[in-house]
């Protein structure tokens, strides 16, 4: 209990901490190879009180064991006791275990992004029974059999009820606990993500890691934000096909770019899997800007006008800079929905610096 | 006493009969401790109590919380686990970890004994509070008080200062009286604001025109110079500078009270933890020593030998880089308990140069036991490696001194030369192995600015390190704050006044 304050204290800190270095988190991509099941493990400069110290400009010291002078020392096991201080000062660093959630919500707050409003059933809630604590008095059927046990042979032994040649426990009514619960409404509200990535000759390496790194974030808040969310792949160059998410970031094809075929495959999708009334729908996608020939965009905007707008939340466009692209598609978009559409948020991201102000452009309408 | 409810777990019979069996051993042998009481808990548990010192009941303050993750991860990966804890306190507290083995707690309860009788033994600890934990639960009480007065975030941010300036202490304040009378500080004194009317002694003269002569103005200048250095002297504050930098503030930074209360509480706590390590490798070469006789001689049966000596090694393994305390302190211990039985000391054998000799010499002195006792009352780690680290010993424990590569980063055996690795092991443990600093002027450049001495030892100062500490003593003594030390070989003064911390050309910091 007591711990449970200072712990949360740290984490307070540590918030802050992760606050200020989100801007290399997320353009770094380090924090993805250390994503565990649902936590991230961070590492931050240790958060130490200054002191006069001294600086090492060279470490040195005395150690004990085998070897001759110029031998380089195997660094020993930890040995068992306390912690001690070590000898050496310097750059220390801790990792420190955020879940997915919780970064998400800082990430929220950094970028000032507006919680997310639920399109779908907004007045639909579902009750969800939560355990917690315990009482003295309920139903058979919720007693708590070990705490139960616990209690009657605490009572026996103050009593001198229990010896170990006899160990039989009885429990009377005063020892008997049962759980209790307590009804929560929580909105029960679910979303699919769309994401669909240009995968033709021109976007590079570079320009994949930085769709990768923005639909982390992306994935992060979304998840936040709704309590089941689905995610789905299209990579596409003259046709589009489904493919799962590892297969998204490292496919490289060359050829052609037709976008429309991953608009059609992304409308067939929606049809089978999620029906419109109950799901939120997020389309990104992701490209350089090539398209084959005007008559294929055009198709687009009649996919996008017909299909894809009514039915999503939100469609995103990332235009991602490469050396090859035209960027053609992002001004044709731009030119058919203007700058200030209620569904369409068309943004260009030139480097790992730009995703943080994509990440609030695709976010900051609350959609 | 009940600290924590789920403390209250007593230990099994089983254990409780091993505990008196190996308490009238080490009683036997000569130990003398204090009551010990043994609690069992679980790791978490006992994460919590090392997370905070040993002590369930102290202050809040997120750094425990801190340290209580880096514990509990590193147990969550494997890295290490602590299997016991004792408290300085009268009585004893000990912690033994449920989840122990037999052999294991019979080897932390002798090791437990060990460090008892050192804490109540060993002069580095004879001021230490025995009553702690009662001081501690006090500490924690009156924290939490101020924070639901003012605030936990302004308690909390408090703390840090004070902690930043923790290791400001007199390491030997507890054995040294050393007495300051202050000085009214803010005592103002016109005449050396002007110091053209000050009044000085003249040579009588008769008549108003010879007074040019008799007392010319230089000599008057002259005079008058001399009163202002005499006064600037006595002006100064302290008197002489004073190594309790933390005792100095309590007594003269402008404070509130819960402030002032809430730095003492780290001074008190910080005086309390010292000995401890000043004492480190003796203590735990005292309590190795102690389990590994007692197990071994007394109370091990024969079919748990092989789990002792497997933990024993884990124990006193080597660690590379980290000299192991267990294992040097015991080894210390064994050398000079044979040296002592051989009569291997004394003038003749100071002087015996020759190697073969000095190996096969035997007295049959027999006086390595009392001798260990008498060490075990009177040194700290510094003293006791100083006088009985030998040549023949650090050949034995294979010490080397080692250095970090520059190119690779990679420690690597520097040399295994008697006479560089002492020096390098006192250096570092000297002030633990932390800059000396104290008080030189409270009334700095008569405009009531702090000013701080590093005595600088052939080690520079960590510059921004240096600069925040000083931002923090800044916020406690509310007017500037200079620190004097040598950066590169120069002597410079760091700055502080609420701007931009700045490094100015050194002052002769032997007129202070």
């Amino acid at each position: 209990m007591k711990m449970e304050t200072d712990v949360n204290r740290f984490r307070k800190i540590v918030r802050g901490k992760i606050k200020d270095n989100l801007k290399r988190f997320i353009s770094s991509g380090e924090l993805i190879g250390r994503q565990g099941n649902k936590q991230v493990s961070i590492p931050l400069p240790r958060i130490d009180l200054p002191r006069f110290e001294f600086g090492g400009n060279q470490q040195r010291g005395v150690g004990q064991g085998d070897g001759e002078p110029g031998d380089a020392i195997n660094q020993g096991q930890p040995q068992p006791g306390e912690g001690e201080a070590g000898q050496n000062p310097g750059e220390h660093s801790m990792e420190v275990d955020v879940s997915l959630d919780e970064l998400a919500g800082i990430l929220g707050e950094e970028l000032g992004l507006p919680r997310i409003e639920d399109k779908g059933k907004k007045n639909i809630t579902q009750k969800k029974y939560k355990y917690q604590g315990v009482l003295r008095n309920g139903p058979e059927s919720l007693r708590n059999f070990k705490r139960t046990y616990k209690e009657a042979l605490k009572r026996q032994i103050s009593v001198g009820d229990y010896t170990d040649d006899k160990p039989v426990i009885i429990p009377i009514k005063e020892d008997k606990r049962y759980r209790s619960f307590r009804i929560e409404e929580k909105p029960e509200a679910s979303a699919a993500i769309i994401y669909m990535m240009d995968v033709s000759g021109s976007m590079g390496d570079e320009q994949k890691e930085i769709v990768r790194l923005t639909s982390f974030w992306l994935n992060a808040w979304l998840k936040h934000n709704y309590d089941n969310l689905d995610t789905r792949f299209i990579i596409h160059d003259a046709i589009a096909r489904e493919v799962d998410e590892h297969t998204f970031y490292h496919t490289k094809e060359s050829g052609g770019t037709l976008i429309s075929s991953a608009y059609k495959l992304c409308e067939k999708i929606i049809m089978e899997s999620y029906p419109i009334a109950e799901w939120n729908i997020y389309l990104f996608h992701f490209s350089d800007g090539d398209n084959w020939s005007g008559n294929d965009t055009n198709e687009c905007m009649n996919l996008l006008d017909n299909f894809l707008l009514p039915s999503s939340n939100l469609f995103s466009y990332g235009q991602v800079e490469s050396r090859y692209g035209s960027g053609q598609f992002l001004k044709d978009l731009e030119k058919h929905y203007g700058e200030q559409n209620e569904k369409v948020i068309i943004h260009q991201i030139k480097d790992r610096d730009g995703i943080m102000n994509a990440l609030r452009s695709f976010l900051g309408k609350g959609k | 006493m009940v600290m924590d409810p789920r403390l209250t777990s007593e230990l099994t019979p089983e254990l409780k009969d091993i505990v008196s069996e190996i308490e009238s051993h080490a009683r036997n042998l000569g130990l003398d401790f204090f009551p010990t009481i043994f609690e069992m808990v679980d790791y978490q548990q006992m994460s919590e109590i090392a997370a905070y010192g040993g002590f369930p009941t102290r202050y809040p303050h997120w750094r425990f919380g801190m340290e209580y993750e880096r514990i509990a991860k590193s147990y969550e990966y494997g890295l290490s686990l602590i299997y016991e804890m004792v408290i300085n306190n009268d009585p004893c507290y000990a912690y033994l970890l449920r989840s122990n083995s037999i052999v294991d707690q019979k080897t932390v309860i002798a090791h437990v004994y060990g460090h008892c009788d050192f804490f109540k033994n060993n002069y580095c600890f004879s001021h230490t509070n025995r009553k702690m934990l009662d001081e501690m639960a006090n500490h924690g009480s009156r924290v939490r008080r101020y924070i639901e007065e003012v605030g936990h975030d302004e308690v909390e941010s408090f703390i840090d200062i004070c902690l930043s300036l923790e290791n400001l202490i007199d390491q030997h304040g507890p054995h040294i009286r050393r007495e300051y009378k202050p000085k009214d500080k803010d005592n103002y004194d016109e005449s050396l604001v002007s110091p053209d009317k000050l009044p000085v002694p003249k040579l009588p003269s008769l008549r108003g025109y010879m007074e040019g002569y008799i007392n010319p103005d230089s000599y008057v200048k002259e005079q008058q110079a001399k009163v202002i250095l005499e006064k600037e002297k006595e002006k100064k504050f302290p008197e002489s500078s004073i190594r309790d930098v933390l005792k100095f503030l309590l007594d003269f930074a402008p404070l509130n009270s819960w402030q002032r209360d809430v730095l003492s509480i780290v001074r008190e706590e910080a005086y309390y933890f010292a000995p401890q390590g000043q004492t480190k490798i003796m203590n735990e070469g005292w309590a190795v020593y102690w389990h590994s006789k007692i197990l071994t001689q007394l109370v091990l049966k024969d079919s748990e030998v092989i789990d002792y000596c497997d933990h024993y090694a884990g124990v006193v393994q080597m660690s590379g880089q980290r000299l192991n305390p267990y294992k040097l302190g015991v080894e210390m211990m064994r050398h000079i308990e044979k040296r002592w039985n051989k009569g291997q000391f004394g003038l003749e054998y100071t002087l015996c140069d020759d190697p073969q000799v000095r190996r096969n010499w035997n007295k049959n002195t027999n006086k390595g036991m009392e001798k260990l006792f008498e060490i075990r009352k009177y040194h700290n780690d510094i003293t006791f490696l100083d006088e009985f680290l030998d040549e023949d010993f650090c050949e034995d424990a294979q010490l080397f001194t080692w250095v970090q590569d520059r190119r690779s980063g990679q420690a690597i055996i520097h040399d295994r030369d008697f006479k560089t690795i002492k020096r390098d092991l006192l250096d570092s443990m000297t002030n633990f192995g932390q800059p000396i600093i104290d008080v030189v002027d409270g009334n700095y450049r008569n405009r009531g600015e702090l000013l701080l001495r590093h005595k600088h030892q052939g080690k520079d100062l960590k510059i921004d390190w240096a600069v925040e500490t000083l931002k923090n003593i800044f916020k406690i003594w509310n007017r500037p704050v200079n620190i004097a030390t040598i950066i590169e070989s120069e002597g410079k003064v760091i700055h502080y006044d609420g701007a931009e911390p700045r490094i100015e050309k050194g002052i002769n910091i032997e007129s202070y």
